[in-house]
């Protein structure tokens, strides 16, 4: 096996990286690569994570990416989820097909909302997600069309408008990563915006900075993203993705 | 005198019959799973139109919307899964011709339900703080909390989602009595006995009509969502969700799907002839075109 990581490697482990420090919850991911980064976590960093089949179960195993038939440690139906929202024992980690530079997310139309140019799933749980529990979203492709000076319609609320809409909706407001193909980033530059926290190995400063619709904070002494070690390369090939399914997402 | 309560068993187009112009009608399932198809099927056969569609959105919303039976629609998502978005709705949406929308985040549309089922005006949560949900639903008003935080001192100021009251509530579960009880038996009730609760009339398609005794002889009693007390009719519609997930009776028909979604996005004449074959007839009709459809591909 070759050591060396491939993007979606490197992306999964940044991904495994956001949950490492959560604890007992239940890590809710949105999507191929972060179901792959939430696996990866739970068997490396972060084993006390609670894990479901993305419909109804909790799973007490860490199968490979869409098998089935492992051992069930609960119930989690869609009734439920909004119950662990509220109460906040969550971290999500989901898609948006716009993020602005203060971190507000949009999945719900591109355009005027009331005639959109293109409209999309609808705001889903993203504004319950962003006021209750832990949120981090993934991006496959850094561009400037996601990257937006400001998003169409707020369905994810940023750490700005969540304080401008009072203590009630700051709360627990808590935007924790932005991970994309290009880079890692929070919300926490200057005012509460964008900042990149890591290049992924191989990718410049100025690639991020065109590939991003808004001027974005990437500090003179930037890191570069860690390489997955070889254990979570092997766990990653051999265990949860052996038929490479993160390339589709992420091309190697 | 019988000595069993009421039989309720009717025919979807009976169901039908029983709607009016104007309602609010809510629909069960969620997404592409557990939809009443062929309540839906029915609906879009009917003349039946102005209508307030209150669902998980699926195929449901896609067909009603494209038939232009709905005047007002209340959603927080619209998608078919394996398809992400659903282009009926996408086009619907697109070209405005909906003429009312009130896009929800998904909490919201629960607590919503949960208000009209305990009677309530509103109930409070934080979802829609901050969010463009709040400025695109302008009547959708906020409530401060009458109590302090006791660290804080702070009055919350919270959202108050309004009731969700429907008119009637159409559902779809595994197996049924003749008297409206009725279980499912996926892994999922979705929020089904919510809608029922929410509405003033519930009726209730099922793969298979049995005994009473029937419904926990090899089945846990938990299992049981449906109430009779909440159930106006019952129809047995085999196959009746069709194409959305019926599971453990059948999972979601992929390839019908694909065909549904690539003529939904193709031109009005693709279209045109989607409904033709499949939407024209009745359900038996539309059942004998699916049988047709699987022997072609096979």
């Amino acid at each position: 096996m070759s050591e060396q990581a491939t993007r979606a490697d490197v992306c999964a482990a940044a991904i495994a990286d956001a949950f490492r420090d959560d604890g007992e919850l239940f890590a809710s991911p949105m999507g191929l690569l972060p179901m792959l980064g939430v696996r990866l976590a739970k068997l490396t960093s972060n084993p006390d994570l609670v894990i479901s089949d993305g419909e109804s179960l909790f799973l007490a195993g860490v199968p490979p990416l869409f098998a089935k038939g492992v051992v069930v440690e609960g119930w989690i139906p869609f009734r439920k989820v909004f119950d662990v929202v509220a109460h906040g024992r969550r971290h999500v980690m989901m898609g948006a097909t716009q993020v602005d530079r203060h971190g507000n997310q949009n999945i719900s139309a591109i355009g005027d909302f009331d005639r959109p140019r293109r409209q999309l799933l609808g705001s889903r749980g993203a504004p319950g997600n962003t006021v209750n529990n832990r949120t981090s979203y993934w991006v496959p492709k850094h561009s400037p069309r996601v990257f937006v000076e400001q998003v169409d319609v707020v369905s994810g609320v940023g750490p700005a408008r969540a304080r401008e809409a009072g203590p009630a909706a700051a709360r627990f407001n808590d935007i924790h990563r932005v991970v994309s193909n290009l880079a890692v980033l929070d919300v926490r530059g200057e005012g509460d915006t964008l900042r990149v926290l890591s290049l992924h190995p191989g990718v410049g400063a100025d690639e991020v900075r065109e590939a991003t619709g808004f001027d974005l904070d990437v500090p003179a002494d930037v890191v570069t993203t860690r390489e997955p070690t070889l254990e979570e390369l092997v766990i990653i090939r051999e265990v949860l993705d052996p038929k490479g399914l993160r390339f589709k997402e992420v091309p190697a | 005198m019988s000595a069993t309560p009421r039989d309720k068993r009717m025919t979807v187009d009976e169901v039908v019959a029983q709607l009016r112009d104007g309602m609010t009608i809510g629909i069960g399932g969620w997404g592409p799973r557990r939809k009443p198809m062929a309540l839906v099927r029915a609906i879009l056969r009917s003349d039946l139109t102005d209508l307030t569609i209150v669902s998980w959105g699926g195929a449901d919303v896609g067909l009603l919307v494209r038939a232009g039976k709905v005047r007002r629609l209340v959603y927080a998502f619209v998608s078919l899964d394996s398809v992400p978005l659903e282009p009926n709705f996408q086009r619907a949406r697109q070209a405005g011709t909906i003429p009312e929308v009130v896009e929800l985040d998904e909490g919201m549309f629960q607590t919503g339900l949960r208000a009209a089922a305990q009677r309530l005006p509103f109930l409070p949560m934080r979802a829609g703080l901050g969010s463009d949900v709040l400025v695109h639903n302008p009547d959708i008003a906020t409530v401060t909390s009458p109590y302090a935080d006791p660290e804080t001192g702070v009055q919350e100021e919270l959202v108050a989602v309004p009731a969700l009251r429907l008119d009637v509530a159409l559902v779809h579960l595994n197996r049924a009595d003749r008297h409206g009880n009725a279980t499912y038996l996926g892994p999922d009730p979705y929020f089904d006995d919510l809608f029922a609760m929410a509405a003033d009339r519930t009726y209730l398609s099922v793969e298979q009509v049995v005994d009473t005794a029937g419904l926990t002889v090899d089945t846990p009693v938990q299992r049981l969502l449906l109430s009779r007390m909440l159930v106006t009719g019952v129809v047995e519609t085999p196959n009746g969700a069709h194409f959305t997930t019926c599971t453990p009776d059948y999972e979601r028909d992929e390839p019908f799907q694909k065909a549904y979604a690539a003529a939904a996005a193709a031109s009005d004449e693709d279209w045109a002839a989607f409904e033709e074959r499949f939407l024209s007839g009745d359900e038996a009709a539309y059942q004998r075109a699916v049988r047709a459809f699987h022997e072609e591909q096979a």
